[in-house]
């Protein structure tokens, strides 16, 4: 009987995950595609060429450039954190969607992965838009930018995975007010999207080096100016360590609020 | 294969954690089997541990002391295994709202892992089943309170599972659809499927179940068909008196004395194994306008052994 018994994590469930979400977005896909494209180019001319203007050069970079690159990373935190939290949390305390799946063969771990690698993809992709746009402002094309889809799509496992997690932490719903305030804005500020880190007191560098948003702001510059092979192996292994330990947090969560 | 019973539990216990800390025993050393091929109801009021029961045979809840079988696996241990091969109606409406009707038959067959060759007809067939043949591209939003009904039983249907709980099927819906709903869950059994079904209408298990188990606080206070927990607890036939209080007090205490069960609701006493009851209490009962017989029923059955009414 032994090999009858389905195995721990299957493909097959994290598909019907995803036929889920395809059904959804297809009802969806221009309202969500807009907001996650436009708001990053808005940012990227506001910025670039605002006080680009005033700044000209930062860290070696044009200041468009600099910003052009940083926003991806930007793109990358907010489109996956977001739906991390609200989509999951409104659909397992409003919608009882988690409910239903969980009734099928389809376990807690398994509803994680597919939620959290739609919305991981879905984000990365959209946040290589802002590129894109830097592209058609000025911004040197470079072969190394292939890698930035990759690079984008895995900080936004780790944040959409942060985002299930605090979707199983928070009271209610408005408490996201303090995840936003007090963990995703620090992090956006302090990951050299907009100013470099090196300009900031030591406390500050250091802290740094612990944003997972840093490490993938620096990938994506080294994909678009040159790769430091070492460095960025490491910042790789930042963002795949950050990803693992949300995993777990988010996998821990949810089955101690779906399964009773 | 087919004598194996198609769900065991066996001293089942599961506790909550209230909000002050104490604690609540939903379900209290639970021990039951349902045949294969039958339609089986749990019957109890609100809050009896019924919800409780089938979210624990999915494994949804976990038992904090004893043993379940689902179609001779093992749960938790096995219960992915259960999952595939049965088919959940929750309490709950939770369709997507947002998805069509198809889509969300669609989306459950490929939760089911429904084979693509075999897709298309499944979902054909549920569509059939909730009778939307005619409004597959309607969203959910967009049903009346019956057709979701009808979708929710049918999206647990759309891998024809060989077992189907069915939480509160009917609550809350009209006759028209009701009476659609108890020949769908007919229909299921005939065909050879086991349906476990909880409710707290007396006329629903009296129509559908061959078995059924009342429930109380958690636990089983009786089992059997339904004519003979009715033939059994309540006997043939139950006289209902009507009158002013001190009245049905002094009817009460005369019964009593007789040695036959009553029960009170309202401004009725009603006299259960009303046809054991000997000539002379009838003529101190007297006989007039204010009284009426009729069947004893399960709801009878359930006041004698818990003192509670049960709808
Ligand atoms: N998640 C939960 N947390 C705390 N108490 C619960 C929970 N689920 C059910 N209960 C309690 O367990 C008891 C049985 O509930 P339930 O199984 O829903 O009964 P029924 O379905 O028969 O109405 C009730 O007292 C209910 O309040
Ligand atoms: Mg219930």
């Amino acid at each position: 009987m032994a090999d009858t018994r389905l195995r721990r994590f299957e493909w097959a469930p994290v598909r019907g995950v995803w036929r889920r979400e395809l059904a959804l977005f297809r009802r969806y896909w221009t309202s969500t595609s807009f907001a996650a494209t436009v708001e990053p180019t808005i940012y990227l001319l506001a910025f670039g060429f605002g006080f680009g203007s005033l700044l000209g050069h930062i860290a070696g970079y044009r200041y468009v450039d600099f910003v052009g690159t940083g926003i991806v990373a930007t793109a990358a935190l907010f489109t996956s954190a977001f739906p991390g939290m609200f989509n999951t949390y409104i659909r397992r305390i409003y919608q009882h969607s988690y409910d239903a799946v969980l009734a099928t063969p389809v376990d807690v771990h398994e509803l994680v992965a597919g939620e959290a690698s739609w919305i991981a993809v879905k984000g990365g992709l959209f946040s290589c838009v802002p590129l894109l746009v830097a592209l058609v402002f000025g911004l040197p094309p470079a072969a190394g930018m292939f890698a930035v889809p990759v690079f984008t799509v895995l900080t936004a496992i780790g944040f959409a995975l942060f985002g299930v997690w605090m979707s199983t932490v928070v009271p209610s719903i408005n408490s996201f007010d303090y995840v936003i305030t007090g963990v995703l804005t620090p992090i956006f500020l302090v990951a050299g999207t907009f100013f470099p880190v090196d300009g900031l007191p030591g406390w500050a560098r250091t802290a740094a080096h612990f944003n997972p948003l840093y490490h993938c702001v620096e990938l994506v510059r080294h994909a678009a100016f040159g790769f430091r092979p070492l460095t960025d192996l490491g910042h790789v292994g930042a963002l795949a360590l950050f990803a693992t330990l949300m995993w777990v947090l988010a996998v821990r969560g949810m089955r101690r609020r779906l399964i009773d | 294969m087919a004598d194996l019973p198609a769900i065991t539990l066996r001293d089942v216990v599961k506790r909550y954690r209230d909000k002050d800390g104490s604690h609540i025993t939903a379900v209290d050393g639970l021990t039951l089997d349902v045949p294969a091929g039958v339609c089986f109801g749990l019957l109890g009021p609100n809050g009896a541990g019924k919800s409780t029961t089938m979210r624990m045979l999915t494994a949804q809840s976990r038992a904090d002391e004893g043993a379940i079988t689902v179609l001779g696996h093992p749960i938790p241990a096995e219960s992915k295994e259960a999952r595939a091969v049965m088919g959940v109606v929750p309490q709950t409406d939770n369709l997507d709202e947002e998805l069509t009707v198809r889509q969300n038959l669609e989306v459950f067959a490929h939760l089911y892992r429904v084979p693509r060759a075999g897709r298309r007809g499944a979902v054909d067939r549920a569509l059939e089943i909730a009778q939307l043949t005619d409004r597959p591209g309607t969203r959910v939003v967009n049903l009346s309170g019956g057709m979701r009904r009808r979708l929710l039983v049918a999206r647990g249907l759309v891998h024809s599972p060989r077992l189907v709980l069915l939480d509160e099927p009917t609550v809350g819906l009209d006759p028209q659809v009701r009476a659609d709903l108890w020949g769908l869950i007919a229909a299921l059994r005939d065909e050879g499927t086991t349906v476990l079904m909880s409710t707290h209408y007396i006329e629903e298990a009296e129509r559908l179940a061959d078995g059924c188990a009342l429930m109380s606080g958690g636990r089983i206070v009786a089992q059997g068909t339904p004519g003979d927990l009715i033939a059994h607890h309540a006997g043939g036939s139950v006289e209902e008196h009507h009158g002013p209080p001190d009245r049905l007090a002094e009817i009460e205490a005369l019964v009593r004395r007789a040695g036959l069960p009553t029960r009170r609701t309202g401004p009725t006493v009603s006299v259960l194994r009303a046809e054991h009851i000997p000539p002379s209490l009838a003529d101190a009962l007297g006989n007039g306008d204010r009284v009426v017989r009729r069947a004893a029923n399960l709801e009878d059955v359930f006041v004698v052994l818990t003192g509670e009414n049960v709808g």
